[in-house]
């Protein structure tokens, strides 16, 4: 569904991106991890068009995601930013039913909204409130409501735990991969949290001085030394 | 290095800097479709409503100072029957639009750079690229077009207090007969002696807004950033306002 080819991007004389070649298969759920500093949040910019590579393809649907097919493109995805990146002046239903409410009234867009809500356990009482008065795991819900409100083909998830304890980050992993499954979309999460990738990953692919260093079925990465370091085992 | 080459490098940055600017100007003010009232009537209560009080009370001191120091210094050769002519004159031609429009520069061009700048720095605008919303029509065309419209009306409120802030003075402390201080006041206004001002004010608050945007929109990251970001939009909106005023005083008035 989507393909990544030859990918390179630089800032200065800084290569972040040094030739990332990456498929993610329709249904599929793509985890892609590395250290900080790696690139990863970089890769997703360049694939939602919010930086522009310097080099290399981006391929949706086995056309290149160009000017002319990116507008379709950015209708059919969600995304969970790590801040969750809620509009601050906007109260939590219109900030679910943004996109919705571009297309409908806004009866039918709260409407949507708050059943969206309620799938990620929040709920109508939410609705009305302002950003602001949500904790962090309650933005990050709201957060999750607005990337699926509008039933996204492709859904993004940057650090998707970051900024929680381990309860909520178990919750949000819980919801993901229910949300995955039962909408099958194709998931493309960024993380360096390990018990993300278990909960929610059907493949993984670790990125590292800017390229694919290992990429490889959930199951397998126990085995793969290059994963050594990230799993907290000793390398021999 | 070479000074010439260094100059003309600093040159060429400046007028990159310019044309960025002009084009983003140009954007902001012409990404009209969807057309957003709502977005815009926000913006108006805040930029014009929420500045009147602010822009009021500094007509009302500058007009009433004004009247004091034109009646001390005209004393000197007889003149201070000149008060309500120059007071009015003064504050319709350029103390009424070069002080609101300072004043909205401190109260606006800092709140829209931090706004912007916070959410840059929280990645509300990146979201709202991903969510199909071009940032320039949903975040800065509303500003311009609020700024613009509503600056003119708050010089045009502050002329008109700071009018009355010199009749207060001219008639509590001065001496000046109440009808005759009015009379003088609008006997000698010209009709383009107020236009120029209100087309001063939409400058200016074009000034304004163009500043908070593009200053918001180029934020670093972090509290530094957006706070440099603020600071950096204030004083080039301020800056920007006097230059632009004395370019249109030669303009209007030569």
């Amino acid at each position: 569904m989507i393909r990544i080819e030859g990918l390179r991007k630089s800032f200065g004389t800084r290569t972040v991106l040094d030739g990332v070649d990456l498929q993610v298969g329709q249904g599929e759920s793509l985890c892609v991890i590395g250290q900080s500093g790696t690139g990863k949040s970089v890769l997703l910019k360049c694939i939602l068009g919010l930086e522009a590579p310097d080099n290399g393809l981006i391929l949706w649907q086995g056309r290149p995601l160009d000017r002319h097919a990116r507008p379709r493109f950015l209708d059919s995805f969600g995304m969970l930013f790590q801040g969750a990146a809620l509009f601050d002046s906007l109260p939590v239903w219109q900030n679910v039913g943004f996109r919705l409410r571009q297309r409908m009234s806004d009866q039918k867009a709260r409407g949507i909204a708050i059943k969206k809500l309620a799938r990620v356990g929040l709920g109508p009482e939410t609705a009305d409130m302002m950003p602001a008065q949500l904790s962090g795991g309650m933005a990050k819900r709201a957060g999750l409501a607005r990337a699926i409100a509008d039933d996204p083909q492709v859904i993004f998830f940057d650090e998707p735990t970051t900024g929680l304890d381990p309860i909520r980050a178990r919750r949000i992993n819980g919801l993901i991969r229910g949300i995955v499954e039962e909408t099958g979309a194709t998931a493309i999460t960024i993380t360096h949290d390990m018990d993300s990738v278990r909960a929610i990953g059907d493949r993984v692919a670790l990125l590292q001085d800017g390229s694919i260093a290992w990429q490889g079925a959930v199951a397998d990465m126990d085995d793969a030394p290059p994963l050594a370091g990230f799993l907290g085992k000793e390398t021999t | 290095m070479n000074p010439v080459r260094l100059s003309g490098r600093a040159t060429l940055r400046g007028l990159r800097g310019v044309g960025a600017v002009a084009l983003f100007t140009l954007r902001g003010l012409f990404h009209l479709r969807p057309f957003r009232p709502r977005l815009l009537a926000a913006q108006i209560f805040q930029i014009g409503w929420l500045s009147l009080p602010v822009v009021a009370l500094t007509a009302l001191f500058t007009g009433a100072a004004l009247a004091l120091q034109i009646h001390s210094g005209g004393a000197r050769f007889q003149a201070s029957d000149v008060v309500p002519a120059i007071v009015a004159i003064g504050m319709v031609r350029e103390l009424g639009p070069v002080l609101g429009g300072l004043m909205v520069a401190a109260r606006v061009a800092s709140s829209i750079a931090a706004e912007i700048g916070t959410m840059k720095v929280t990645e509300q605008i990146d979201a709202l690229v991903t969510l199909s919303t071009d940032p320039i029509g949903w975040l800065v065309t509303p500003r311009l077009w609020a700024a613009m419209l509503t600056v003119p009306v708050l010089v045009g409120v502050g002329d008109i207090i700071g009018i009355m802030g010199g009749w207060l003075v001219g008639t509590q402390s001065l001496g000046f007969n109440s009808a005759a201080y009015l009379a003088n006041s609008w006997a000698y206004l010209e009709s383009w002696d107020v236009i120029s001002g209100l087309i001063k004010g939409a400058a200016f608050g074009l000034i304004v807004a163009v500043s908070g945007c593009w200053y918001g929109m180029a934020s670093g990251r972090g509290a530094e950033g957006v706070g440099r970001a603020t600071k950096s939009a204030v004083v080039a909106a301020a800056v920007g306002i006097l230059a632009a005023n004395f370019i249109l005083t030669g303009l209007f008035f030569e």
